[in-house]
């Protein structure tokens, strides 16, 4: 029996690329879903790649279980640097999402929810805004303290309430705005560069973004950040919401394509990713593809470009330090190590880096809040890597990640010994501390 | 499919959890790292005790069905893809280290545990335990048991069968003996535990193993010598040898293979070389020292265009690493990827080596060599796509061709990833008919149901041996 589903995915699964799996096993090891589910064949890359072939050669149908495992899979990309055949795993992945989600028919309130998230929400920057203020209302008035004490949200599937409890504090909406589309560095200019606001960066992580600017401009760098731009689509195109990915990469390559800067830089590794994937997204669009090169080469990831400039000595009070790197900062943009290299550079503090860091911590986009039970079991470990560390900080690149790990805070009840906290607000923190030193050093100076 | 009331029966073994018939599962155990070879089971099982497995055992043995034992299905011979239907046993629940004997210097072991597992205990009792296939990663040491893995240290210490020093075997009849010990001598009655080991699943399966581990060598160096052609490289291997040097490492790589692992390892490897000798030697300062030293002297004065040691730990750990990714980088080349494993006494391998070459020109196929030059154990790998039939029968007879002169060098079909189903058919080749019945009374005394991993080893049918034309004069 041929089902539509099975003649779509024959149609644009990329078969060369399947094909050019071994099976050699190579990636077994570096999958958190073959090793969380018991060593599974089914839940690794290679068994994926297996089910997917056979969906299109119409060995198997794509049932159920098929879908269930091409769900489970994070998405971190872990097993793409561990593959000697170099095969692009993700883009496999991406293409079979979007062929079960065109023939899926959901349930009217997942309906609703997708429509309102991939269609509304995250298609513009705007809507962002106003939901932010929506936030602020909801914590500025009775009603969080009124959903917290009902325990309404433990109604909801998945991790919601302790999600709930760990976002940042919503900052003022006036102070969305606190920046120019063209801000000049301290000192000497040393770069010109574009900054991706991103979308949660730019609302719910907000303080993020203006930590990041702090470090941009002490290094000397000229910061342009077009008001055109938008959400950079990974989330739609993780979701098989291709389309609207799409969409999102032209307006974000029109947005900043005619900028002349040595670099975007993005603050956020799933954001980074999905910026770099631009070719791909849009290798079926005429005349697009060149234009997606030539913007995709030019993202960075801030670690990347900080650690090769100088941002002066760097000081916080004496506590370990461990990394949790952000996945697609380091299987797909492929920048690794600078973050460490960075925490190097700060004096008092000590990185001590974990067992298996670089096994993704289960948040993996919305991963988390859909398949809570696995990112769960994986959260449940790292938290065990992480108390080997005897760190106090757990530092992170990437807001995902940051949710991560301060829910697995919550859940192993270390909220007083140990916080999670992005590595640009860090050195932020360092810096702040510095120019607050020199101030009443200056102070003191002029009172003599 | 399975029957019904069998189903309910192995459920009753090990419950619901750890047996299913689903067709997702039985896909996902469809193959192993084999090109050409899948076929589903009927089911796929996964016991965690001894007792499980002999209950399992004797219920495949009452409805007749197969039983497939499988590690992590990293083996090149099709070695545990279920071609005769019926069960795959996984030990995926049986992977712990039980015990680690350091009076004995032994680790005994259930099948599950992975290879790189048993390597890492072995040096936190500051242990060695030497065989390192290239999938150590992945791979279980239930799979390397079976198949008899070799690996990059094979010349010096040898192969899996030289650390295996005792088994648990459930036997097709549901029994189970235990075969060797903690013993460095036993001479009670045939040697069971040797049989057993590289018997591809065939006579029993092992649900225990006792290892055997070896002091940690003190010091190791790492050495690359480059060649500007196959032969002179071949040479010094054996030259290297007959200076009565034994290296722990001699690994050959050729050019085509370094820049496919270049792509992938982006080391810096020098691609510009025709061939290329990973050279290791381990154990005392002062002997690594003058073994290297002797080395680096017989490659320079063979002809290798340069001879540099690795400067630190880490680049010569990227120089193993590389190397064992080399079979699947080759991958990037085409779709499809045939490895092969003839051996030959080290004292004939550049005769291997340029024989591969002349055949891989005349059947037009690409075919790259790398290997453990200092077991004589070559790898010639075909870049190809199954698809294209015709080419895939250019490759076959290559590849038969290589066989037969393997075997005429005084070498054999496969070093060190087995027989399998792939090639069954050359058994003959090697043994002879003779050879080949007398295992098969073995396999027959043991297993007359035909239940273990039925289909391997023996071939329904043999090639037709090749007689190579022999070239001028030679």
């Amino acid at each position: 029996m041929t089902t539509d589903l099975q003649k779509s995915f024959k149609e644009q699964m990329d078969y060369d690329e399947l094909m050019n799996c071994t099976r050699c096993g190579f990636c077994l090891p570096s999958c958190p879903t073959y090793i969380n589910s018991g060593q599974n064949e089914a839940s690794s890359p290679r068994g994926r790649i297996a089910l997917m072939k056979g969906v299109v050669e119409g060995r198997i149908e794509p049932d159920e279980k098929v879908e269930q495992q091409l769900n489970e899979c994070l998405g971190c990309r872990a097993c793409e640097p561990v593959c000697p055949s170099g095969v692009q795993y993700g883009h496999l992945l991406e293409q079979a999402r979007t062929v079960i989600n065109e023939h899926k028919s959901y349930s009217l309130p997942v309906k609703m929810l997708r429509k309102a998230t991939f269609n509304y929400l995250f298609m513009s920057s705007k809507r962002m805004h106003r939901v932010h203020q929506l936030r602020w209302l909801y914590e500025k008035t009775l009603a969080q303290k009124l959903v917290r004490a009902s325990k309404l949200l433990t109604l909801f599937p998945g991790e919601v309430e302790t999600m709930e409890r760990v976002v940042p504090k919503t900052v003022p909406p006036k102070r969305l705005n606190e920046w120019e589309e063209v801000e000049k560095g301290f000192g000497k200019q040393t770069k010109r560069v574009a900054f991706f606001n991103g979308c949660l960066m730019g609302t719910m992580f907000y303080e993020t973004n203006q930590s990041t600017r702090l470090l941009l401009k002490t290094a000397g760098c000229e910061i342009v950040t077009p008001k055109k731009q938008e959400c950079c689509g990974a989330l739609h195109a993780h979701g098989g919401e291709t389309e609207k990915a799409i969409q999102l990469a032209k307006r974000n390559i029109e947005a900043f394509e005619n900028l002349d800067v040595d670099a975007v830089i993005s603050n956020a590794g799933g954001c980074g990713a999905g910026l770099k994937d631009y070719p791909f997204l849009l290798r079926k669009e005429a005349d697009w593809e060149k234009r997606a090169k030539a913007f995709s080469d030019k993202v960075t990831d801030i670690s990347t470009l900080l650690a090769s400039l100088d941002l002066g000595p760097l000081e916080l009070s004496d506590e370990v330090v461990t990394y949790q790197p952000s996945c697609h900062l380091e299987n797909v943009m492929k920048e690794k190590g600078n973050v460490e290299k960075l925490l190097r550079k700060v004096n008092g503090i000590e990185y001590v880096a974990m067992v298996d860091k670089d096994k993704c911590c289960g948040s993996a986009g919305i991963y988390n809040l859909v398949q809570p039970k696995m990112a769960m079991r994986i959260l449940d470990q790292k938290m065990v890597d992480v108390a080997e560390t005897n760190a106090s900080v757990i530092v992170t690149s990437n807001p995902g990640c940051l949710l991560q790990m301060k829910a697995g805070i919550e859940r192993e009840r270390l909220t007083d010994s140990v916080r999670a906290v992005h590595i640009v607000d860090l050195l932020a923190d360092a810096i702040r501390k510095r120019d607050s030193e020199e101030g009443d050093a200056h102070a003191v100076r002029n009172r003599h | 499919m399975l029957p019904k009331e069998m189903e309910q029966e192995l459920i009753e073994v090990v419950g619901k959890d750890r047996f299913t018939s689903s067709k997702e599962q039985c896909y996902v155990y469809s193959y192993d790292a084999t090109p050409g070879f899948q076929a589903e089971p009927d089911g796929v099982i996964r016991p965690t005790s001894t007792t499980e497995v002999q209950e399992i055992v004797r219920i495949c043995s009452k409805y007749h069905v197969p039983i497939v034992p499988r590690g992590s299905g990293t083996n090149l011979c099709a070695g545990t893809t279920p071609t005769s239907g019926g069960i795959v046993l996984l030990f995926t629940h049986m992977n712990s280290i039980l015990e680690i004997d350091e009076e004995n210097l032994t680790m005994t072991v259930q099948p599950g545990v992975l290879t790189l597992d048993v390597v890492k205990r072995a040096e936190g009792a500051d242990l060695f335990y030497p065989p390192d296939p290239s999938s150590m990663k992945i791979s279980t040491i239930g799979g390397n048991i079976n198949e008899n893995s070799g690996g990059l240290r094979g010349l010096k210490y040898g192969v899996t069968k030289d650390y295996v020093m005792g088994l648990e075997v459930v036997l097709a009849n549901g029994e189970v003996i235990r075969t060797g010990g903690k013993l460095a001598k036993d001479v009670a009655g045939y040697d069971m535990t040797k049989l057993l080991v590289g018997s591809e699943g065939t006579l029993g399966i092992i649900t225990e193993a006792t290892l055997k581990l070896v002091p940690r060598p003190e010091d190791k160096k790492t050495m690359l010598a480059l060649f500007s052609d196959l032969e002179t490289a071949a040479k010094t291997v054996s030259e290297i040898i007959a200076n009565k040097v034994i290296p722990a490492t001699l690994e050959f790589i050729d050019q085509p293979t370094l820049e496919a692992v270049e792509s992938f390892a982006k080391i810096g490897l020098p691609t510009k070389a025709k061939a290329v000798l990973l050279i290791e030697q381990d154990g005392d300062e002062a002997v690594v020292a003058k073994d290297i030293y002797t080395m680096k002297r017989l490659c320079e004065e063979k002809g290798a265009i340069s001879v540099t040691l690795a400067k630190s730990e880490e680049e010569a750990f990227a120089l193993t690493e590389a190397r064992r990714s080399a079979l699947t980088a080759l991958a990037r080349r085409r779709p499809t990827t045939i490895l092969e494993d003839a051996t030959v006494p080290r004292s004939k391998l550049a005769e291997l080596v340029s024989f591969i070459n002349d055949t891989s020109k005349r059947y037009n196929v690409e075919i790259c060599t790398f290997g453990h030059a200092g077991d004589g154990n070559l790898h010639p790998t075909c870049m190809t796509d199954e698809r294209d039939l015709e080419e895939m029968e250019r490759v076959e007879k290559a590849f038969a061709d290589i066989f037969a002169k393997a075997v005429e060098l005084g070498g054999t079909i496969t070093g060190e990833h087995g027989v399998g189903e792939m090639k069954a058919p050359y058994l003959a080749w090697k043994l002879g008919d003779a050879g080949v019945e007398a295992m098969r009374a073995i396999k027959k005394a043991l297993d007359p149901q035909d239940l273990l991993n039925p289909g391997k080893v023996f071939a329904k049918e043999s090639k037709k041996r090749i007689v190579l034309a022999r070239e001028g004069a030679k």
